[in-house]
């Protein structure tokens, strides 16, 4: 049976410089492709290069879709292709539907353009389409503008679009990976059940494990622009060839904590009673000029966090669980007790002694892009904390801490010449070693406790694990308490100690790690446990 | 080491602009000719830049000396363009050495051999204006006063509206309310009437002209510098600063405000040009510079006024084209450079 698509010696440049090499795939019709690696292993690029929709990438090669070479065809022919037989979904939902037309106009222009159809049965066809899609009140929603839609609600839509045409190949470019977990596995369904329905072909490009074993046929899996691997799903994963597959097999998150022996009188290095954080919120209509609303963001939190511990705050985006961490560093205003040792955040704050206690609590925060300025050297960025709490420390002996942190974090060995690394600005360094340069500039200062807001979610799966062992490792030596926030229960189940499950603003399940996600009595907990595996 | 080095974000910025030859090399020739206007006293001057007379050295470009030095009849000032006086200087084994254009931006030529305005002619190499004064002279002095004058205001402006924007941005809210809607008060406000207004109650100088421009040049940088400051402030690395302990004042320093600056050195070149093009109106409107002061503006308008005199309006209009052109350059290559999609290749 010849495939519907059959990709071969597929290269692809930039200014003459290859990043995919002569790869090669096919997709029989109705079938799942996966393919998968990490950030710049050219999985995107090699799918949207197919339709050209790469910019100024150098294409070669061939791509037979039903027997005609989409790289051989006219710009006008591939427009006929384009949407019609292949379609595409994006990551970000949000900016790929336009922010000015309803999303039932969008779907509308689809089917008249691609299907011929009149305005009223386009109409007609845009509410069966998103009610396909599992949207409720489909004739409501079509009128709705896409910020009117929550996140999983628009990749709804987006896939109903790109279903309008009756594809018969979807290339799905990391479709879920914008969404909240929960709504992971129900996006993935979908498709399945989409994809069995309308009996096409999906392309499915990602770099999350879990998504390959729970959606595709087959898997092929790239590595700096090569195709390392590529077989069944079931058979790869059981029995991986290439070393790199292995690896990357190997990359999830692995348990190594040990319970730390603290005397039993010692006061927790981190305590909340009754937390709360409110933010105000503009009322509508001519009440809002006059008072603000309020939104309670955190609502009535208590946590004990003691040193060498971990406390792992779990929850999706609005859980409040990224707000709970700026709170612990005193960054808002909040009311109940948030106590650091002996003193608590609000009267060092009225006693306007905050700088020491800011010296025990640091923070690394999830971005590694905007979390170290970007016009500061390494020396600068990671030696900052020294002048601002030991302003009397002469240079060289500053200059000596800072090397002595990027040792701890890995960055430098004892035998390098360290003058390199401290002239470095962020953009020279990659994601990884980003994330070590901030755990180096919270360490610097000797804290107690580490707010960890989702330390590891923008990094690759094998340098997450680097990371991860990385901070397991200082915890061990250094008797850090972490307050790791996160939504990946795999991180929660291989950092922490004690887990909060946190809903909307309030903690509904808490307890020893291994406890609560074994064995989890809420619902929403159920849900997100089972939505990572 | 040398071929590790490594680059901040301004020295990549740098060589990014020095990769476009039509933005370098404009800097380098506007760079150039504000030099030169600055020495404008050495290459246009009625005054010899050294005399040698009689077995004495003089310096009559930082010191008068009467006629009466060089043998003249009269206690005043030198009239160095006169023929006898010319005379006096060469004869026997004296000497003086003159500026290669002998005329300064005020100098009245008694001696010109042909009416006023005149057509360019050996002795004025450009002609002169409609009260006989060297055209060339004018342009280089009127060249520097435009420039200096722009440099003084895009510096005032740009100091204003960095330290406004700053203020806004960072502390936001009231602060940032109160200050937006004085801001669209102010701005409302008839600039132009203002300065006719002013220019008829005050006696009209440079520095009332820079004060007048300044207090309503500097909102537009402000709002760049406010949503830049508003972006950053709540960036991550500004969080971990404050988490770390650093007052305001250091963190707008050391972290917001070096993040903030792309659009106010984008702007620079272009805000220079605007503030010469702003002296030339005025000053062909009569509202600029005090009478007697050389300027582009006014020459402009002495062009309009004798239109059969084309030589004043076309080199007048030569030399503010090519200064604005060098400054679009210089922009355009600056706003590429510090374009932040743009990659290194």
């Amino acid at each position: 049976m010849t495939p519907l698509l059959d990709v071969r010696d597929l290269r692809v440049g930039f200014n003459g410089v290859d990043v995919v090499h002569r790869i090669g795939f096919t997709i029989q019709a109705g079938e799942k492709l996966a393919l998968v690696g990490e950030s710049g292993s050219g999985k995107t690029v090699s799918a949207l290069s197919l339709l050209r929709l790469v910019q100024n990438a150098q294409v070669q090669g061939s791509a037979l879709l039903e027997g005609r070479d989409l790289l051989q065809l006219s710009e006008r022919e591939l427009r006929a292709v384009r949407g019609d037989e292949v379609a595409v979904i994006f990551q970000e939902p949000m900016t790929a539907l336009n922010p000015l037309y309803t999303v039932g106009e969008q779907i509308a222009e689809v089917l008249q353009l691609k299907r011929g159809m009149t305005a009223a049965q386009a109409r007609q066809e845009v509410v069966a389409l998103l009610a396909s899609t599992g949207i409720p009140e489909p004739e409501r929603r079509a009128g709705a503008y896409p910020h009117q839609l929550s996140g999983g609600q628009r990749q709804r839509a987006m896939i109903a679009m790109a279903l309008a045409s009756r594809p018969k190949l979807l290339i799905a470019d990391e479709p879920t990976t914008a969404l909240d977990v929960s709504l992971r596995g129900q996006i993935l369904d979908l498709l399945s059940d989409l994809q069995r329905e309308h009996g096409m072909a999906v392309l499915l490009i990602t770099h999350d494990l879990n998504l390959v074993r729970r959606f595709a046929d087959r898997v092929a899996v790239m590595e700096r622009g090569h195709l390392v691997e590529q077989g069944a799903v079931a058979h790869v994963f059981a029995a991986p060839q290439h070393p790199y597959t292995r690896r990357l097999l190997a990359s999830r998150p692995r348990r190594d904590v040990v319970e730390p022996t603290v005397a039993a009188d010692q006061p927790p290095a981190l305590q909340a009673r009754q937390l709360c954080v409110t933010y105000p919120v503009p009322l509508p209509g001519v009440r809002g000029w006059f008072r603000k609303g309020v939104f309670e963001a955190v609502q009535q939190v208590d946590f004990d966090l003691a040193a060498g511990r971990t406390l792992g705050v779990v929850g999706e985006s609005g859980s409040g669980k990224s707000t709970l961490a700026l709170a612990a560093l005193g960054l808002l205003p909040h009311s109940g007790e948030l106590r650091v040792g002996q003193s608590d955040w609000a009267s060092a704050a009225a006693a306007g002694q905050t700088r020491a206690l800011r010296q025990r609590v640091q923070v690394v925060f999830q971005d590694p892009f905007s979390s170290l300025s970007p016009r500061m050297t390494v020396e600068q960025i990671v030696g900052e904390g020294l002048q601002v709490h030991q302003p009397g420390l002469p240079r060289p002996q500053r200059r000596e801490r800072v090397i002595d942190a990027l040792e701890a974090v890995g960055l430098l060995s004892p035998e390098d010449t360290p003058d390199a690394w401290l002239q470095r600005y962020p953009h020279e360094c990659s994601g990884g070693q980003r994330q070590r340069l901030a755990i180096a500039r919270a360490l610097i200062v000797d804290p107690q406790v580490l707010v960890l807001d989702e330390p590891t979610s923008a990094l690759d799966v094998t340098v997450q694990q680097q990371v991860l062992g990385l901070l397991q490792g200082l915890q061990r030596e250094r008797g850090l308490g972490y307050l790791l926030i996160t939504h990946d229960v795999d991180v929660i189940r291989a950092m922490a100690h004690e887990v909060l499950v946190m809903k909307e603003g309030r903690v509904v399940e808490r307890g020893p790690v291994l406890q609560v996600l074994d064995d989890p009595q809420h619902p929403y907990t159920r849900q997100l446990v089972q939505a990572a595996t | 080491m040398a071929t590790t080095a490594s680059l901040s974000p301004a020295r990549r910025a740098w060589q990014r602009f020095k990769r476009n030859r039509l933005g370098y090399w404009s800097l380098l020739a506007f760079a150039t000719l504000v030099v030169l206007s600055l020495l404008a006293e050495v290459l246009s001057n009625d005054r010899p830049l050294v005399v040698r007379y009689q077995g004495q050295t003089y310096w009559p470009l930082v010191h008068d000396y009467p006629e009466t030095t060089f043998g003249g009849d009269f206690e005043s000032n030198t009239d160095y363009l006169d023929p006898f006086i010319r005379e006096q200087l060469s004869k026997g084994g004296n000497w003086a050495v003159y500026a290669p254009n002998p005329y300064g931006p005020k100098t009245l030529n008694y001696f010109a051999k042909s009416p006023n305005p005149s057509a360019p002619t050996g002795d004025n190499w450009l002609g002169t204006d409609d009260r006989g004064r060297d055209l060339l002279a004018q342009l280089i002095y009127g060249f520097r006063v435009s420039v200096l004058f722009a440099l003084a205001l895009t510096a005032i402006g740009t100091v204003l509206g960095i330290v406004t924007g700053a203020i806004q941005g960072f502390f936001g809210g009231r602060t940032d309310l109160a200050f937006q809607r004085f801001i669209e008060i102010w701005g409302s406000m008839p600039e132009l009437y203002l300065l006719i207004i002013f220019s008829a109650v005050l006696a009209p100088s440079i520095g009332l002209l820079l004060v007048l421009l300044s207090l309503f040049g500097w909102m537009g940088l402000s709002d760049y510098v406010r949503a830049e400051f508003l972006r950053n402030r709540q960036m991550d690395y500004v969080r971990a600063a404050r988490a770390m302990g650093l007052t305001n004042w250091q963190i707008i320093w050391r972290h917001v405000l070096p993040n903030s600056l792309t659009p106010v050195v984008t702007f620079l070149p272009f805000r220079m040009s605007a503030a010469i093009l702003a002296l030339t109106s005025l000053d062909f409107l009569g509202l600029g510079v005090p009478p007697g002061t050389p300027s582009l503006g006014e020459l402009l308008s002495q062009g309009k006024n004798n239109i059969d005199a084309w030589w004043i309006s076309l080199s007048t209009f030569a030399v503010l084209v090519i200064t604005l052109l060098l400054l679009t350059f210089m922009g355009d290559a600056l706003r590429d450079a510090m374009d932040p999609r743009k990659q290194d290749t």
